[in-house]
């Protein structure tokens, strides 16, 4: 318990992290670690497949795609970053600060939660879960990618035409 | 046929409530494209934390798991189609500055 | 035979793709045809019984289960309707053949995501179609540059609060399902609806949190921002479609599901819901009365009536359900209608601004008359269908003892008339402005469409009580 106790420590400072520093470079991988602590997190409750998801999607794949959307963008000369640092500041140094309110107002909290227990091992494999219960989840995903393939063909013709 | 599990679910709502409005202020407090989706990305992670949270406190853990595939497709392909919009964007105002498009009136 | 609804529209995108460049063009018209057939579904009564004879094969290759009913039909009925409509929209007023295409596509995409909302039993079956949708509208959104310099940077603005408050709408729908998972052990209908009869306060937060999920997605009232911006960006056959179906089956549609299929006639939500109601209707209707744009007064309107279902169903529960699915039909034919005649003003003047229009009803008399139908229709004047509607609407309330709030609808009412009549004024009564006098009516394959609905709005109107008992099934 303690020991998850500190990772769920580390993952909310590396969230905090991601989105108090001030390169956006910086903020991307932030990202990158709060998604592989969570995977780490998820993998000691015992959601190993969506581990593995969360770590090669989350902090692999939309990693990429943050890095590579932040240096198209990266632009701005030092000194106008350095004036933004400023007032960054004012509007990011409350965080901490709250944050540490809610948590320590939520840890007074001692409410008996009713949690429903389904049948004991009555829950299978996710494998089996995944394949045979929730097929029309994996059609949604199908579609998803789809609807995907199409933003990126739209979007991509519309630089090209937009360069000439 | 309900137990009760009060101390460790407030720990995990804790850090999930912690995660939400860490995302919340990062999304609300900017002005630049890329930090918005940031913040979203924080959010996400927070809610698949507390997905996985109750899968592991309710014993459905593979139910849990199952969603928690589905929506980490879900947001890639979000993310994906966010980037193509503000690389648009900055390819039109060289800027990644979202008070630009502050245009329309109530 | 609902597995089909499902794989039909799918596998026309697929083949759509097949096909070689130049055969493209046809895209319009196989996505067209798909959607007749959708609207024809409808029609066919009682699908679990066909299920079970011609279609099984279906049903043991693909495990999921799906549970079409009369509501089911009603929104697939309006995602058909509303969809031809806006195809053939789309074919006067885009100008590229490859946005054409796409458009067509993304159509296809879309509606499967509304079949998917209407026939899952699931919540997270549920949340993942209505992300199907909204991503689909999203590309919507952005990919057409037709009109684009009178949009200018509308677009950007329109579809970044669409997505945005689409990703705030999933988080509070996903914090929602955990939460259900903890205190009702799944995430069915079945097990949601056993969880709200037993004590226990988690399932009413879990249950509040996806309302208000489904609140950001139809644009309900502390949730309405983005929804005017988002109708505003989008080119003229996105907006009939968006206003026409999918925020409303995405945000209202999957609120009249989760109402009637997992909440109980004695509703502690029931007090949630007749507040939204009454202030999105009121907020709605005086800020559709301040616009000048046409296009922001019919999103502004178009809140304001998603109000009256909401209200619907905060009344009496079998009367508000049969109330807000006429409403439902009521609207989406018209409000579908009057963007399809902001398209066609938009194509012939070359703006929306109402100010600069005034005197066109004397140079576009057809584009004129379906209008005066259709905002007559939605203010609730009879004989029209959205009479009817609104007076089931008030004898929900009436019934439930919801005195205040039916007052509310009926009062509503006159501000809702109120601005569709400075419409009219503005549009198309008065002396004919100089720079309008040689504007033309619009072209026949505007105008066809919105004749067909300005009829469908007259006919169900005058025959009511026959098409009561076609549309939900109540006698047959």
């Amino acid at each position: 318990m303690i020991w998850m106790t500190l990772l769920l420590v580390v993952l909310v400072l590396a969230a905090l992290w991601a989105s108090m520093t001030t390169a956006l470079l910086r903020a991307a991988l932030g990202l990158a670690l709060t998604s592989a602590l969570l995977a780490v997190v998820m993998f000691s409750m015992g959601a190993t497949l969506a581990a593995v998801m969360e770590l090669s999607v989350c902090a692999g794949l939309i990693s990429v795609v943050l890095v590579s959307v932040t240096s198209l963008t990266q632009r701005r000369p030092l000194k106008e970053a350095l004036a933004n640092r400023r007032s960054r500041l004012r509007r990011y140094w409350p965080l901490p600060l709250v944050l540490i309110a809610v948590g320590v107002a939520l840890s007074f909290v001692h409410a008996p939660v009713e949690i429903a227990l389904r049948v004991p091992a009555g829950d299978g494999d996710v494998r089996t879960v995944l394949w045979s219960l929730r097929q029309l989840d994996l059609f949604g995903q199908i579609l998803i990618l789809l609807a995907g393939v199409f933003g990126v063909l739209v979007l991509f013709r519309k630089e090209a035409k937009h360069d000439d | 046929m309900t137990i009760e599990i009060p101390q460790s679910f407030w720990l995990y709502f804790t850090f999930f409530a912690l995660l939400l409005v860490d995302g919340l202020w990062c999304m609300l407090a900017t002005h630049n494209l890329v930090r918005i989706l940031i913040g979203l990305e924080i959010l996400m992670k927070s809610v698949t934390f507390f997905l996985i949270v109750a899968g592991y406190l309710s014993g459905r853990m593979a139910l849990a798991q199952a969603l928690v595939i589905t929506v980490i497709v879900i947001e890639v392909v979000v993310v994906v189609v966010v980037a193509g919009v503000i690389l648009g964007f900055f390819r039109k105002h060289d800027s990644l500055d979202v008070e630009n498009t502050r245009s329309m009136k109530g | 035979m609902s597995h089909l609804l499902l794989l039909v529209p799918f596998l026309a995108v697929v083949v759509l793709n097949l096909l070689p460049k130049r055969a493209r063009g046809a895209a319009l018209w196989v996505s067209f045809g798909v959607l007749g057939l959708e609207a024809a579904a409808a029609f066919v009564e009682r699908f679990s019984s066909i299920d079970s004879s011609a279609f099984t094969w279906l049903e043991s290759v693909f495990g999921f289960r799906l549970a079409a009913d009369h509501l089911s039909g009603l929104a697939m009925l309006c995602a058909g309707i509303v969809g031809m409509v806006a195809l053939l929209v789309a074919r006067r007023t885009l100008k590229d053949a490859g946005e054409k295409f796409f458009f067509a596509n993304l159509v296809l995409v879309a509606l499967v995501g509304i079949n998917g909302i209407a026939m899952v039993r699931d919540l997270f079956s549920l949340y993942v179609f209505v992300e199907v949708t909204a991503i689909a509208t999203f590309i919507l959104i952005t990919a057409s540059r037709s009109g684009a310099a009178s949009r200018g940077e509308q677009v950007f603005e329109g579809a970044w609060k669409y997505i945005i408050l689409s990703v705030v709408a999933s988080v509070l729908m996903l914090t929602s399902i955990g939460f259900f998972l903890l205190s009702a052990g799944d995430i069915t209908f079945d097990a949601v609806k056993t969880a709200l009869g037993a004590p226990g306060s988690l399932t009413w937060v879990a249950m509040a949190l996806f309302l208000c999920g489904l609140f950001v997605k139809g644009g309900l009232v502390p949730f309405h921002g983005w929804l005017a911006d988002a109708y505003t960006a989008a080119p003229a056959p996105v907006s009939v479609f968006m206003a026409g179906i999918v925020t409303k089956a995405s945000g209202i549609f999957a609120l009249l599901r989760i109402v009637s299929s997992t909440m109980g006639s004695a509703l502690p939500g029931r007090e949630i819901l007749l507040v939204v109601g009454a202030l999105t209707i009121v907020v709605g209707a005086f800020l559709a009365l301040g616009q000048s744009n046409m296009k922001r007064m019919l999103a502004y309107s178009s809140v304001s009536q998603m109000g009256y279902i909401v209200l619907a169903l905060g009344g009496d529960l079998n009367l508000g359900i049969l109330a807000a699915g006429l409403h439902f039909f009521n609207h989406a034919i018209s409000k579908s209608q009057l963007f399809a005649n902001a398209a066609a003003i938009e194509e012939q003047l070359g703006t929306l601004n109402m100010d600069e229009m005034g005197g066109i009803g004397a140079r576009m008399p057809v584009t004129a008359g379906t209008t005066a139908v259709a905002t007559l229709s939605i203010a609730g004047l009879p004989p029209l269908a959205g009479f009817w509607s609104k007076l089931l609407i008030v004898l929900a309330l009436w019934n439930a003892k919801e005195y205040g709030f039916a007052a509310v609808a009926i009062l509503a009412s006159l501000v809702t008339l109120a601005y569709f009549l400075s419409l009219q004024r503005r549009v198309f009564f008065g002396k004919t402005h100089p720079k309008w006098a040689h504007v033309k009516e619009a072209a026949p394959g505007l105008l066809v469409p919105v004749v067909a609905l300005a009829l469908i709005t007259i006919a169900l109107g005058v025959g009511f009580p026959f098409a009561l008992r076609v549309l939900l099934g109540g006698g047959a």
